[in-house]
């Protein structure tokens, strides 16, 4: 067919394709070449959504759905929830450079590459039979066609994408989890959280009996008592304990910092 | 039918190769990942388009599943990047050589 005939039959299509291409192509350098991660994320963005583009215009409607829905929605969101967890200001240095040379290699490399692609594709690009699995054309949509093949042809490859999600989901949930091997961190951390207890209910105690310096050593004790109960009353929610003489022994410091 | 399908081929084929130098040239671990999700879009661009060119559902089938992959990856790699990173500080990955010989 001719190609001018073409274009002017499908100005539409040509027009989509260019639009397309543009926003896959310059969101695709921003990613490469954008500082900031978060810039990097937010060009993936702009990419993810060029090609769901390319696939409307080709006719996978349910692809293009999926591809906003899970790729730009969910994919991206982790990468910037990871991104403002790990830090957002962890810019990388363009100077260090420990392999010599290895960009300009890289980009060589990469362009001999896409050199290679167009010479291979440019004598037949689509080399197969047509119409294996089931043609593209019919009187169905193309959400039922897609569910029709998935859950006949391919339904144990359907399946097994199940299970893989599944370890997919224990994968994340073992690798972010706080290590095992780090109790003694914690131990650390509890004892010398209940250290710190003690050393503020004893302030709190010296401080009382300095503030009364007339009480009797009964009373002083009382006093002490009364002191401990406000620290575990404060600890159990706010509630001021009862001032009676009969109040429950001091507790022990390190009980405290656990019941904190 | 009249755009045809090498023009999203050689699309599909920019895009891949953008991504390939990307993984090659950038240090930072998250952006290399990005890079990789651009290389499996320029890949799945393909399927559709030799989907559309041989009148073929098995390449959309075929997408659906390499989404679904990429999922689970990406779940897994970035558990991975947190998991390393809370040991060590610091997000270019020529600091990772843990395992060098």
């Amino acid at each position: 067919m001719e190609p001018t005939l073409a274009l002017a039959a499908t100005k539409v299509d040509a027009l989509t394709f260019v639009l397309s291409a543009v926003i896959i192509l310059s969101g695709a350098l921003g990613v490469v070449l954008a500082r900031n991660p978060v810039h990097a994320a937010l060009m993936l963005v702009q990419t993810l959504f060029g090609v769901a583009v390319a696939f409307v215009a080709q006719g996978a409607h349910f692809l293009a759905a999926v591809q906003v829905i899970v790729y730009a929605g969910a994919i991206v969101v982790l990468f910037l929830f990871v991104i403002m967890l790990l830090g957002v200001d962890s810019e990388e240095s363009i100077e260090a450079e420990p392999l010599r040379n290895q960009r300009p290699l890289a980009v060589i490399l990469g362009l001999i590459a896409l050199a290679e692609l167009l010479l291979l594709g440019r004598q037949d690009w689509a080399t197969g039979a047509p119409s294996v699995v089931a043609p593209l054309t019919g009187p169905a949509a193309n959400i039922e066609q897609l569910a029709r093949v998935l859950f006949t042809r391919y339904l144990f490859a359907f399946e097994a994408t199940s299970v893989l999600l599944v370890i997919a989901v224990v994968a994340a949930v073992s690798l972010a989890r706080r290590a095992s091997a780090e109790p003694d961190l914690d131990a650390d951390i509890i004892e010398s959280s209940a250290a710190e207890d003690a050393a503020n209910l004893e302030a709190a105690v010296t401080e009382r009996q300095g503030r009364e310096p007339e009480v009797t050593e009964q009373q002083g004790r009382e006093g002490e008592v009364a002191a401990v109960g406000v620290g575990r009353g404060l600890a159990n929610g706010g509630e001021p304990p009862p001032p009676a003489p009969e109040a429950p022994p001091a507790p022990e410091a390190p009980a405290g910092g656990i019941e904190k | 039918m009249t755009v045809g399908v090498e023009w999203y081929l050689t699309l599909a084929a920019a895009l891949f190769t953008i991504g390939a130098v990307g993984l090659l040239v950038r240090r930072n671990v998250l952006v290399m990942f990005m890079c990789v999700e651009l290389m499996l879009n320029a890949v799945n661009l393909t399927f559709v388009s030799f989907a559309r060119d041989l009148n073929d559902i098995g390449g959309q089938a075929l997408v659906f599943f390499v989404m679904v992959v990429a999922a689970a990856e990406v779940v897994v790699g970035l558990g991975v990047i947190v998991a390393i990173f809370r040991r060590r500080a610091g997000a270019t990955a020529d600091d990772l050589h843990v395992l060098k010989g």
